[in-house]
């Protein structure tokens, strides 16, 4: 019989398999979106609105435009996924190479920047989000280039940690030592050692990333009809909840299952690259 | 504690000055010129012209900043271009309802999260902790959007417990019961995060906090284990627990317009999506700018209270 710890261990692996599972399916359905036999997602079928699930021809049913809910949801993964990635790899990119550069020179620049990333973090990050949006207009572009911004100090800040503790590290005094200029040191000696931390922090945020970019949809703030992403789906459904619970419950839950994958595997992902966060 | 008390004050004031820098900057960079707004499409362009220089919209950037900062420091947001009227008694009155929502979440989300966490951190790895982690894991994956119409759904159509929209009946006496009914479903849904946060940094703070020599001191010693875990060791995870409550709250204030769309709550992010909708700026600006003070304020109160409990942060 395995030991409690073991055990535990054992579980914790299978929940993390399960997550790895769930994403790689989405991530699957959402590239073979238009190879898959499914009808148009924005095709209208006003005889077969609010159609159940199960309904002959709609397996998932339909919404209040009579719209495959199946279809919609599968090309909606594609506009979520694409829209939390990018957005992900925007503050992330934004973030390391601000996180780089004011860990690694110090001084005035750094002193100025993180006064800057302070005061961004001085505003709640939904709300911060919010404000940019209404800045640049309602729309799926600027409500991902908006959840971007609000994280690129998470990143920023986390990368500057990292790297104020590797330039104090021996290898790096000794390649400075043979002559080595600061890009090259930057590049061949301090980048290496900052993947690990990166891609935690990414697994840490991605599940985070994906639920702003669709609650700006929810709210009316993101995407916009009759675009078929998970956010505006759930709003749609919304409105039809008395008469047809399953045209908000399943976007809803493709969102939590997502959301729910990701996390588990950048549990894992934490777990084996910095086990000093578990 | 004087010199810290005087460090924190003056950081604060920048960061407020910032803050309010950044919503005047934001939205003065925005698309669409108010002037046009405002007259409408009609407009003349004497008319605009006029009405720019009477709005001080034809002044450098900084002078606008500062006519607008001053005129907020004395309570004048401006007047809401599509309700028609002053700003401020109107924020008040939304702000009244989030922070009603988000006292409701509060106090679900701390008490509860705090309990998981002790109970969870006490026994490592039994049933309790596995089930904590798992609510804590589906507590942080749910959208708080679609919790709240999954409990609508369920406690509001099918059941029809209670009420799924709005703070008061239509036709009900305003009274503490109605408000109650109306706050137990929105308030649960925007606990979640919050109670999965807190149980887990509860959790692990706990388990730091247990392995530490002086908790195996006191079981040497012979006290029982509810003294061990909820004297010796529950007081030192008070510590973190009061900057992640700071933190918490600063979700639950803007957190709370997701929650506040779904059960149609009259609140300031309820508002504020409608006003970004309507492109209704000095609404957006007042409400970012009410909620930001609220937030820097609290996080203030907090880092004072950190400094009050654990005096190595006031000496470092």
């Amino acid at each position: 019989m395995p030991s409690a710890p073991a055990a535990t261990a054992g579980r914790r692996r299978r929940w993390r398999v399960a997550g790895a599972l769930v994403v790689t399916a989405i991530a699957v359905m959402a590239v073979l979106a238009p190879a898959l036999p499914l009808p148009d997602p924005n095709r209208t079928q006003p005889s077969q609105r609010l159609a159940p699930p199960l309904t002959p021809g709609y397996p998932l049913g339909s919404d209040h435009l009579g719209r495959d809910l199946l279809s919609r949801v599968i090309w909606g993964a594609r506009v979520s996924l694409m829209v939390g990635v990018l957005a992900t790899l925007l503050a992330m990119l934004a973030g390391t190479a601000v996180g780089l550069i004011t860990g690694f020179y110090g001084g005035v620049t750094d002193n100025m920047v993180m006064r800057g990333i302070d005061l961004i973090m001085a505003f709640p990050y939904i709300l911060l989000a919010m404000l940019l949006v209404a800045a640049l207009g309602p729309g799926l572009v600027n409500a991902m280039i908006a959840v971007a911004v609000v994280n690129v100090s998470f990143y920023a800040r986390g990368v500057r940690a990292a790297v104020l503790l590797l330039r104090e590290q021996e290898f790096v005094e000794a390649a400075r030592a043979v002559g080595s200029t600061e890009g090259r040191i930057l590049r061949r000696h301090v980048l290496p050692g900052i993947v690990g931390p990166i891609l935690v922090f990414v697994s840490m945020n991605i599940g985070v990333m994906i639920t702003e970019s669709a609650g700006l949809s929810f709210i009316g703030l993101g995407a916009q009809p009759p675009t078929a992403d998970w956010g505006t789906m759930l709003a749609d459904g919304r409105q039809f909840i008395t008469v047809a619970a399953h045209v908000a419950a399943i976007p809803g839950l493709a969102i939590f299952l997502l959301v729910l994958g990701c996390n588990l595997v950048g549990d894992g992902l934490r777990d084996a690259l910095d086990p000093r966060l578990r | 504690m004087r010199r810290y008390l005087a460090h924190r004050l003056i950081a604060a004031l920048f960061v407020l000055i910032g803050v309010s820098f950044v919503v005047f900057l934001a939205l003065h960079l925005a698309p669409g010129d108010p002037a046009q707004i405002l007259l409408g499409p009609m407009a003349t362009p004497a008319e605009l012209t006029t009405l720019r220089g009477q709005l001080g919209l034809d002044q450098p950037v900084l002078v606008q900043y500062g006519r607008w900062a001053s005129r907020a420091i004395h309570g004048d947001l401006g007047r809401s271009i599509m309700l028609r009227r002053a700003v401020l008694p109107e924020l008040w009155r939304r702000f009244h309802a989030t922070l009603v929502l988000a006292g409701g979440a509060l106090l679900l989300a701390f008490p509860l999260g705090v309990l998981m966490g002790v109970l969870s951190a006490a026994r490592p790895g039994s049933r309790i902790d596995q089930l904590s982690q798992v609510v804590a894991m589906i507590g942080i994956s749910m959208p708080a959007f679609w919790v709240g119409l999954l409990l609508i759904i369920g406690f509001s159509v099918r059941l029809g417990w209670l009420p799924g929209t709005g703070m008061y009946a239509p036709v009900g006496d305003g009274g503490l019961r109605d408000l109650l009914t109306h706050l137990i479903l929105p308030a649960i849904t925007l606990s979640l995060v919050p109670l999965a946060i807190i149980s887990r940094v509860t959790r692990t703070n706990m388990l730091d906090v247990i392995a530490q020599d002086y908790v195996r001191t006191a079981r040497a010693k012979g006290a029982s284990e509810p003294r061990v875990i909820g004297w010796h060791a529950f007081r030192n995870t008070l510590v973190p627990l009061v900057r992640v409550f700071g933190l918490e709250v600063g979700y639950l204030l803007a957190g709370a317009v997701y929650v506040e769309t779904v059960f149609s709550w009259p609140g300031i992010g309820f508002m504020m999506v409608n006003a970004i909708l309507t492109r209704d700026f000095p609404l957006v600006q007042g409400g970012v700018l009410l909620i930001a003070a609220t937030y820097v304020l609290i996080n203030l109160a907090t880092d004072l209270l950190y400094a009050c409990v654990d005096p190595r942060v006031r000496h470092a």
